[in-house]
Formats: C-alpha cells, sequence, structure tokens
C-alpha cells in the first residue's frame, strides 16, 4: 500500500494547536506539575513542527533539532522535578500563584 | 661660640615647658605652684634673654645664629628651625620677656580672684613662646608659624571669660579680622618661595636685591600682601576694627598682647624686611599712608570713648599708626625705639587702668570714675608717668622716640611737611585725650567707691614699669643701628622752629586739655549716666570708631550672612536631589512590572514574541 503523504500544512497546523494547548496551559494552571506537563507539550509540539519539515524537504537536520529538543526536555524535566521537590518542602503546596518572593 | 649665648634656645624653651606643665596638670595645680610655674618660666626667660644680650653686646659681634634642626626638607627647599640674634631681634626679646614677666607677676595679683587661674597662666606662656618664635625666627615659616600661635593664645585670650557670649564674639572677630591680614601674608609668602625659592630671610632679602630692579611689580606686590598681614595683626586701617572689641580679655592681656607685643608683630615683620619695602617706593609710601591714616583717626576716636580700656585701645592703635608711619617715611630705627617706649608706657597704663578696674569692681566707664587720686595714689602717679609718656611731654621716654618720628617725617620727600602737620595734630589730639582720661579718672567728684586691693606683686611692676616709661628714652637705642637701614635713630638738621614746635604741639594738647575737663568739679555727682552734650552725634561717630563697623557689617557681614542663610537649603544640591527623585519615579513605574507572578512573565513573553512575528509577517 502506498503511503499517502500528509500535507505538511496539516502537520504544522497540529503542531501550532498542540503549542497553543501548552502555552494556554502554562498562562491557566496553578499547580506547578501541570505546568511542568504543559510546557512538556510545547516542546513536542516544536519537535513535530522539527519532524515533519525534515521529512518533507528529506534534510536530517530536523531529526537532529528533535534530538537536541528531546534532550533539553529530559534535563529540563529533571532540574524541574527537583524544584518542585523544593517548592513542596518549602512551602508546603504546589501553587504557582500563591509564591511571589521576586515581586518588586 | 661662647656657653653663654648658646643659652639662647632656653628663652623660648622655658615658656613652652611652662605651658606643658600646667597644660598636663590640667589646673589640679594649686595657686601657688601655678604662679610660680607661669611666672617663674617668663622671669627665668627674661633673666637668660638678659645674660645672652649681655654677652651679645660683649662679643660685638654683628649676628648669632643657633641653628636647632631641620624642619623638613623638600626638593630643595628646606627650612630649618634655626634661631637668628641681632639687635632687632635683642630688643624685641628684651621687651617681651621683660615686659612680659612683669605683667605675669601682675596677673597673679590681678587674676587671683578668677575661675581659670591656671588656664590663663597656661596660655600667657604659650603666647610668649610662639612670640619669641616669630622675633627669633630666622624663616619666614618659623615666623609665620609664631604668627599664627600668637593669634591663637590671643583668640584664646580675649575670650577667656567664656561664660559671657560677648566675649567670645569679640574674640572670633579678633580672629577673623586678623585671618584676613593673615591670608594675604600667607600668599606673600607663596609668591616669595617662588620667585625666590627660600623663606630665609637674609637669603630672602639678598636674593631680592640681586633678582628685582627698583619699583619691580612682583615685588610692590609681595610688599603689599606681607603689609596686609602687618595691617591685620597690628589692628591698623583698615583691619583695625577688632582691638577695640578684644578689650574683652583681662586686663593683663590686653597689656601684654594688645599692647606691648603682638599687635607691634606687624611693625617688626616689616623692619626685619625693610629692603623689600625700600625696593618698592611705592608700597613704602602706603605703609606710609597706612599709618598716618590710622594714627590721626584712632587718636579722635579715643578722644570720645567712655570706657577706660577702650580709650587705652584706641590710644594702642593710633600709637601703632605712628610706628607705621616711622617705618613708611625711613625712621626705621625710631619705628622700632617707640616701639620699645610704647611697650613701657602702654603696658604701664593698662596695668594702672587694671587696678583702677579691680578697686572700683570692674567698672570700666570713666564716666562714673572720679576722684580716685586721693584713694589710689599708686596707680594715680604711675598713670600720670604714662600719660605723660603717651603724649610724649618732654624727658619721658615717649618724647624721644616720638620726636624723632617727626622730624624725620619732615624730610620725607615732597609731602614730608604734610606729614608732619598731620602727626602733630595726631600729636596734639593725644595729649588731649591722655589728659582727659587722667582727669575724668582721678579728679573730680568721687562717684564710685574704690577698695585698693593690690598687693606687692601688683605694685612692683606698675613701679618697675613707671621708671621705665620715664627713663626708657636714654637707651638710646644703639642696638638695631646695624641691623636697619638707617643706622640708628636720627633726630636730623632741623631748623630750631620745627624741633620747638614738634615739642610744644603735644604740650598744648595737655594744656588745652587741663583747661576743658580740669574745671568740671561742679559737675552733679549723680550724672551716672553720661548726660547729653553738645556735639553728642559727633562724639558717638568718634566712640564707635568712625563707623568702620557698621560700614563692614553692611558691607561684608551682612550679605555673606543673607547669602549663607540662602545657601542653608543648598540650591545646588537640588539638581542633584531631582536626579535622585526622577529615577526613583522610573523604578517606581518598572518595578509595577515585576510581579512574581510567573505566569504574567510567560504571556508577556508571548505577547512580545507574537508582536515581534507579526511585524516580521507584515514589514
Amino acid at each position: 500500500m502506498t503511503a499517502i503523504p500528509v500535507p505538511l500544512d496539516h502537520v504544522f497546523v497540529l503542531a501550532a494547536t498542540l503549542f497553543l494547548i501548552g502555552f494556554t496551559g502554562v498562562l491557566v494552571r496553578r499547580n506547578v506539575i501541570f505546568l511542568l506537563m504543559s510546557l512538556e507539550i510545547m516542546l513536542n509540539a516544536c519537535g513535530l513542527a522539527f519532524v515533519a519539515a525534515g521529512a518533507h524537504w528529506g534534510a536530517p537536520d530536523g531529526q537532529v533539532m528533535y534530538m537536541l529538543v528531546l534532550s533539553l526536555a529530559a534535563a529540563e524535566a529533571a532540574l524541574a522535578l527537583g524544584l518542585i521537590l523544593q517548592m513542596e518542602r518549602r512551602f508546603r503546596h504546589l501553587d504557582i500563584d500563591a509564591i511571589s518572593e521576586l515581586k518588586g | 661660640m661662647s656657653a653663654p649665648l648658646q643659652l639662647l634656645a632656653w628663652v623660648p624653651a622655658l615658656p613652652l615647658i611652662g605651658f606643658l606643665i600646667l597644660v598636663v596638670t590640667e589646673g589640679r595645680l594649686g595657686k601657688l605652684p601655678v604662679a610660680l610655674v607661669g611666672v617663674g618660666s617668663v622671669g627665668g626667660a627674661a633673666l637668660l634673654a638678659l645674660l645672652v644680650s649681655l654677652r651679645f653686646v660683649q662679643s660685638e659681634q654683628d649676628v648669632y645664629v643657633q641653628t636647632l634642626w631641620q624642619w623638613l626638607a623638600v626638593d630643595g627647599f628646606g627650612p630649618t628651625i634655626r634661631l637668628y640674634f641681632d639687635g632687632l631681634a635683642m630688643v624685641m626679646v628684651g621687651v617681651i620677656t621683660g615686659v612680659g614677666f612683669l605683667i605675669h607677676l601682675y596677673a597673679t595679683g590681678y587674676m587671683a580672684e578668677e575661675e581659670g587661674y591656671s588656664r590663663f597662666f597656661a596660655y600667657m606662656n604659650l603666647f610668649v613662646f610662639a612670640m619669641l618664635m616669630l622675633v627669633l625666627g630666622d624663616n619666614l615659616l618659623v615666623l609665620y608659624l609664631g604668627w599664627e600661635g600668637v593669634g591663637l593664645c590671643s583668640y584664646l585670650l580675649i575670650g577667656f571669660f567664656h561664660t559671657d557670649p560677648a566675649n567670645g564674639y569679640a574674640a572670633r572677630k579678633a580672629f577673623v579680622v586678623t585671618r584676613i591680614g593673615d591670608t594675604a601674608m600667607i600668599f606673600g609668602l607663596f609668591l616669595l618661595v617662588r620667585e625666590l625659592g627660600s623663606l630665609d630671610i637674609q637669603t630672602v632679602l639678598h636674593s631680592a636685591h640681586a633678582s628685582w630692579p627698583e619699583g619691580s611689580s612682583i615685588n610692590t606686590l609681595i610688599a603689599l600682601l606681607l603689609l596686609g598681614g602687618a595691617v591685620g595683626k597690628s589692628a591698623q586701617l583698615p583691619l583695625q576694627t577688632w582691638l577695640p572689641d578684644a578689650m574683652a580679655g583681662p586686663t593683663p592681656v590686653s597689656a601684654l598682647i594688645h599692647a606691648a607685643t603682638m599687635v607691634t608683630a606687624g611693625v617688626y615683620l616689616i623692619a626685619r624686611l625693610n629692603d623689600i619695602f625700600l625696593l618698592s617706593p611705592a608700597a613704602h609710601l602706603v605703609v606710609a599712608c597706612v599709618g598716618l591714616a590710622t594714627l590721626l583717626i584712632a587718636a579722635f576716636s579715643a578722644l570720645a570713648q567712655t570706657d577706660l580700656k577702650r580709650i587705652l585701645a584706641y590710644s594702642t592703635i593710633s600709637q601703632i599708626g605712628y610706628m607705621f608711619f616711622a617705618l613708611g617715611v625711613g625712621a626705621w630705627s625710631a619705628a622700632i625705639f617707640h616701639l620699645l617706649t610704647h611697650a613701657f608706657f602702654k603696658a604701664l597704663l593698662f596695668l594702672c587702668a587694671g587696678s583702677v578696674i579691680l578697686a572700683l569692681h570692674h567698672e570700666q566707664n570713666v564716666l562714673r570714675m572720679g576722684g580716685l587720686w586721693r584713694k589710689l595714689p599708686i596707680p594715680f602717679f604711675c598713670m600720670l608717668v604714662g600719660a605723660a609718656a603717651l603724649a610724649a611731654l618732654p624727658l619721658t621716654s615717649g618724647y624721644y622716640s616720638k620726636h624723632a618720628i617727626l622730624l624725620t617725617s619732615f624730610d620725607a620727600e615732597s609731602i614730608g611737611p604734610w606729614f608732619w602737620g598731620v602727626a602733630s595734630v595726631a600729636a596734639f589730639i593725644t595729649g588731649l585725650y591722655s589728659t582727659r582720661m587722667i582727669f575724668l579718672v582721678f579728679f573730680g567728684t568721687q562717684k564710685t567707691e574704690p577698695h585698693d586691693r593690690s598687693g606687692w606683686n601688683m605694685t612692683l611692676p606698675l613701679l618697675v614699669l613707671a621708671v621705665l616709661a620715664l627713663g626708657g628714652g636714654w637707651f638710646g637705642l644703639n642696638a638695631v643701628a646695624g641691623v636697619l637701614p638707617d643706622g640708628g635713630v636720627k633726630h636730623g638738621e632741623h631748623a630750631a622752629w620745627l624741633a620747638w614746635a614738634t615739642t610744644l604741639i603735644p604740650i598744648a594738647g595737655v594744656l588745652l586739655g587741663c583747661v576743658l575737663y580740669g574745671y568740671r568739679k561742679t559737675e552733679s555727682a549723680t550724672d551716672a549716666a553720661p548726660q547729653p552734650l553738645r556735639g553728642e552725634s559727633i562724639a558717638g561717630f568718634l566712640r564707635g570708631g568712625w563707623g568702620f563697623d557698621s560700614l563692614y557689617d553692611a558691607l561684608l557681614v551682612k550679605p555673606f550672612v543673607a547669602l549663607a542663610r540662602l545657601m542653608k537649603g543648598d540650591p545646588v544640591d537640588s539638581v542633584f536631589v531631582a536626579t535622585a527623585a526622577v529615577a526613583r519615579l522610573l523604578h517606581k513605574i518598572t518595578a509595577t512590572t515585576q510581579s512574581g507572578q510567573l505566569r504574567w512573565y510567560a504571556a508577556s513573553m508571548g505577547i512580545g514574541l507574537a508582536v515581534a512575528l507579526l511585524l516580521a509577517v507584515l514589514v
């Protein structure tokens, strides 16, 4: 069976939608864990766009960039989970709105 | 060098040691030890000065120099602390230690009832030390050290009775006014260093001759700046206003500092640096004119004073005016001669005034005195001698010195007779106010009951000074002949009428005084308050010292105070305050964006990115 290529535009619309969903999550969620998950969605939306573009133009750059995004996401998750642990210890909650120590 | 001459260093050292002892003990000593240290140190210095002077005269050398140590050495400029003893210094040291010793002795009695006995003698000893450094210094920097030292002691002693704010004001006034002169003088010294590269007096005089033509402008400028310092210290026009107020100090202070020694420092300075003035005829003429104006103005002011000490203060200004006048007309030796005799008779007058004031329980108004000659015979007799010498009656010391000055002034180029005429008018006035003072204090009806409280320690200095005021004229003063350019006191060849007129004019003043003030016995005994007299407005003008105080008040003090009041809010600073305020406002505005809310930051980033992309797509 021959594969019918998914049009590039569709993939981009999907990636943009995923990105906006993630971004909205970052803006509206109060729990830090959900914030982190929303960030992961945004990163994956970027990765999807890179892979799709790389496949469409037959260039390996897209996959290379995806590897980069993947490792970035892993590192970021490790750091963020550590921060979340600290936050839990200090404030006994995970509400992002309740901590505003940097208010000018 | 023979051994006794090396004792010279101990002459200033003894008063310094006395001062240190009195300062370190902080007034814990009793009155007798304080008096022993305070008077003994100056007495010892006087004795040593006498020994050194005798040895110096015997040795027939022109000058004895004793190097103590190097003060500092910076790039070729190395002032040394070196004592320079010649005829001029000998006369000055003799006056300072001799008259100083008598006044210290007198002060043990005068200050016996006062607070701060030890403090008083500490200041007095420091003063004698500073004054000795001034006249013995071989270097203008050392001279300036002594110059400022005596200014400091003058300030401390004028404000000695510090519980009365008026005394503190008088002290500050004296300090600030003399500071104006001192500032001029230090600029003169700076110029000397720049032009001649040295402050050593002998080097300066030699190289001034070598490097400046007569009448060069830099020389005139330096001479005028130095004259400014001398004018401030010696209370000459236009800086004379501090001396009458300086009478707020204890009377021995007025006698020592404000009559006999410190105020004559300006005369000494000009006499010491005579070549600087000889090279500049213009500056030399200014010296004469300053002296002439001062002696006349101050003599008229003395005529109208009602405070006994202020009479003597204006008289001092006037007599120092004679010294400046003498320096200006080239009678160098006569000026120093008058300095010497004036130190005797004016110290005598002040100490007599002190005895009278003490006997009257610190009453200083001559209008409330009178008829005291029976009750206070010794002060009366001594004051009579002093006043006679002040008025330059023949055979007193003041006669010889003033006679020499007046006769020499007649010879001054082109305007000599005018000089002589004006100075003679002032001599007439001097006779008049001396007589007025004597009559108001000692004759007429008695208005206040005196209590003579003076012991031997106050009487002895009076008698010794009276002898000196009478006979001091016979010293003849050959000592300064080799130092000063005119080679000794000269009376010159003059027409007989001139000599007679110069002698008779003061006598005429005294006689007129006798007529005016001698027949006032009908005055009622109750006129403690001065009654309005004819010509009271003129008298008031003269009493206020020709309105110089109010003139300076309007010209200098008031604008300065107004400026200070304007600057109190620091208008210049408001620029910087405004800068800070703008920065703080900007900070407040931007700080509101720092909400501490993560979502707010994320949203801003998102919106910013969207706007940037939109712009990139559209443009």
